[in-house]
């Protein structure tokens, strides 16, 4: 954990003698599919300054998880690279689309710092930028003039819930993502995690959530759930988002990366100036946090001529080590790349990374057990079935389609 | 016309439809029997910017190999349709010997993923269809007996939901009757219970879907009934109006067996439609409380990370025999009927 902690902050604060955004002039054909937020547009088109003669596309979608595979399998592939995040990148991974990039980076990947490499069995197979987590944010307001400190535990987030509800403020003080599917399945992982649970039976791929930790991961989930507004199992990040910006909400779990659109002009100015952020919570005692840390990095194609590789990574490699573009873009994201001072913004992020947060489990069976919690869990929350049938239903479903894809 | 004309005429449309549709299904049916290659995987050390670990992933030489021995995968027979996440044989046959209810029985049996669906989606058909065609019946006699002058612009009125798209469509009222929208606001207040989540309870969602799915095929069912009307002969219902028939009777014994056969077909295509349910639910983000088999195809299509086109392929065939079920009754009819009339 110390060792993390002073990798990051040799990513955070670390200096070395590069000249920043240096540039090679690339030519080929550069097309890049991303996910679509702001931080991922400004890298792209930091990326788009150092084209030079190459014919430079860009695709953003925020269902960029439902086109990735099926582009890059097709040869030549539709993408030249594929801006991933550790979930997105072990599809790739698994179907043998990406391609190392150690000649590369040797090459063109001069700004690019040794901690941002992303390597596997001692290959680059990416290079990160910026870092993610889910923490926790508050509205000071509510919190001092009700006399709650400022939660730590999610127990705490529990007791401080039903304090703001009673009072009468608020009839939903709390809110996460829990729309079901991917975002609800993310918020038993972080909870699951934080309650020290391990995913799979050592060294198999055999499930291992229908345990102790996996009934209390449940019973906060639903408790955390039965704080929020009824309709919790169709809001995503954006719909929490507004109930936060609509005075709502005193206490909500969302993406760092979101924070920026939170905290700008835009919306009541009361709200805004009361929003603090803070660091993920824990739950049932654990000592670290009940969050995923994640990372977005470039990953290139495998399918697609070397050429069109090589200037893909001379332009995005242009924008990973950046300077300029990390002081411009200060409050858009925990950039990874040398030179960023980390603003209140920041956070988030480098509390959970203090408190010893664990990255997502990039396993190549992961998504399969993703994808069961993300339907399975649905009726306990619902109060239809008990927590250990929720869990055995995960279980099975899981194994179904493990046993379909060849990794049971 | 004769039969060498009509082969001529429907030569290009056979040809797609081979090639778009009848190949396809094909492909998907042999899709259905095979399930991925095992997967070869190592232990390797992984680093990212959080630190390094021992973690597992694929080893893609071994997998490579098997790859291009065997393109298709791995032969599984029938192996995915009886799995748990489809008809789910096994788990039955312990549930009817855990269970000690029929209830409960059942209760396990809907619990399961492809016949929560079915469950849905037969229910879905079973209230859409009839209402539909007697909404789209009843408007058609309505605006038909109306005058001529107003007639225009309620039919383009009345055909409205058909024209919006079935997202946008859903996702009009979807916000409407969120907790903090205009009809979800008001049920709270007038129901005095600000917990009252139209989007939180499965009854509530189904019903939400049904009504929705009864709003937007209803025209369908109304235009081709306004024009079957158009066709029904004058000369008996003015007999019968001299003969002292009742309007109920003009209807019953005129109108209906005349239009008799458009109204098999509205049947056909309406039951047809429902069955493949999926825009409601997503454009409910019902996924939770609502599943339809369709909705099945798509998750294992693309919310998966891992895309399981085995699954997906299972369900099509499933998808696909439980229309022709459906339709059985009322296709072994028209060929009777077909018969006959020879």
């Amino acid at each position: 954990m110390k060792k993390i902690l002073l990798t990051l902050l040799f990513i955070l604060f670390g200096t070395t003698a590069y000249a920043d955004g240096h540039c090679s002039k690339p030519s080929g054909s550069i097309n890049i599919l991303a996910n679509d937020f702001p931080a991922l547009r400004t890298f792209v088109e930091t990326a788009k300054g150092c084209k030079g003669s190459a014919d430079f596309k860009v695709t953003h979608s925020s269902e960029h998880n439902k086109i990735a595979v099926p582009a890059l399998t097709a040869n030549p592939s539709e993408f030249s690279a594929r801006i991933a995040a550790n979930s997105s990148i072990v599809p790739l991974m698994n179907q043998d689309l990406i391609r190392p990039m150690d000649d590369l980076v040797k090459k063109y990947g001069k700004g690019i710092q040794d901690s941002q490499l992303i390597t596997i069995d001692g290959k680059v197979m990416a290079v990160a930028f910026m870092a993610n987590t889910q923490h926790l944010y508050y509205r000071e307001d509510v919190l001092k003039e009700l006399g709650i400190p400022v939660p730590k535990t999610y127990e705490e987030v529990v007791a401080a819930s039903e304090k703001i509800r009673a009072s009468g403020k608020m009839q939903h003080p709390y809110a996460a993502a829990y729309k079901a599917g991917w975002n609800l399945a993310e918020e038993f992982v972080n909870m699951f995690i934080g309650h020290g649970g391990e995913f799979f039976k050592a060294g198999t791929a055999e499930p291992n959530i229908n345990n102790a930790k996996g009934v209390a991961t449940l019973n906060m989930l639903k408790k955390l759930a039965s704080l929020s507004n009824p309709d919790y199992l169709t809001h995503d990040s954006e719909a929490i988002k507004v109930e936060w910006e609509s005075g709502k909400v005193a206490l909500m779990t969302l993406w760092a990366s979101r924070s920026g659109t939170l905290l700008d002009d835009e919306g009541d100015a009361k709200i805004t100036a009361a929003t603090k952020l803070t660091g993920p919570a824990t739950v049932g005692g654990g000592n670290i946090p009940a969050a995923t840390l994640w990372w977005d990095g470039f990953t290139l194609a495998k399918n697609r001529s070397d050429s069109d590789a090589e200037a893909s990574f001379i332009a995005l490699a242009h924008a990973a080590s950046n300077k300029k573009m990390v002081a411009d873009a200060a409050d858009q994201a925990v950039w990874l790349v040398e030179g960023f001072v980390p603003g209140p913004k920041s956070i988030g992020v480098i509390e959970a990374v203090k408190m010893g947060a664990k990255p997502y489990p990039m396993l190549p069976q992961m998504g399969l057990m993703h994808g069961a919690l993300g339907s399975e869990i649905v009726e306990f929350l619902q109060g239809k079935e008990s927590a250990e049938q929720a869990l055995k239903d995960v279980e099975a479903a899981y194994i179904s389609k493990a046993k379909e894809q060849g990794f049971l | 016309m004769p039969n060498k004309t009509f082969f001529w005429f429907f030569l290009p449309t056979g040809l797609a439809m081979i090639l778009f549709i009848g190949l396809p299904i094909i492909s998907t049916g042999i899709q259905s029997f095979y399930a991925q290659h095992d997967q070869v995987v190592k232990e390797v050390k992984k680093c990212d910017p959080f630190g390094c670990t021992v973690s597992i992933v694929v080893d893609q030489e071994a997998t490579s190999v098997l790859r291009d021995e065997r393109p298709l995968g791995k032969f599984n027979g029938i192996g995915t349709y009886v799995d748990r996440n489809h008809l789910a044989i096994e788990q039955i046959s312990e549930f009817w010997n855990e269970t000690d209810t029929f209830g409960d029985f059942i209760d396990q049996v809907t619990n399961l993923p492809f016949y929560k669906a079915l469950l849905f989606t037969l229910t879905y058909c079973l209230f859409v269809t009839p209402n539909v065609l007697l909404l789209g019946f009843i408007i058609a006699l309505s605006l038909n007996a109306i005058s001529r002058k107003i007639r225009g612009p309620l039919i383009f009125g009345t055909i409205l939901p058909m024209i919006v798209t079935p997202l946008v469509g859903s996702l009009v009222l979807f916000w409407m009757i969120d907790a903090e929208g205009i009809i979800g606001a008001n049920l709270q207040l007038m129901m005095e219970d600000p917990y009252l989540s139209l989007k939180s309870s499965r009854t509530l969602t189904w019903i939400t879907i049904i009504i929705y799915g009864i709003w937007h095929h209803s025209p369908f069912a109304f235009v081709v009934f306004y024009a079957a009307l158009q066709t029904v002969p004058q000369e008996p219902v003015e007999a019968a109006i001299i003969d002292g028939a009742s309007r109920y009777q003009r209807i019953r014994h005129i109108v209906l067996p005349h239009i008799y056969p458009v109204v098999t077909f509205v049947a056909l295509i309406s039951l047809m439609d429902n069955f493949r349910v999926f825009e409601p639910i997503i454009g409910f983000s019902a996924e939770g409380s609502a599943q339809s088999l369709s909705w099945l195809i798509y998750d294992n299509l693309v919310n998966e990370e891992v895309i399981l086109f085995g699954s997906a392929a299972a369900t099509s065939m499933m998808t696909i025999i439980g229309i022709a079920i459906l339709l059985a009754p009322v296709l072994i009819r028209t060929w009777k009927e077909f018969r006959t009339a020879r």
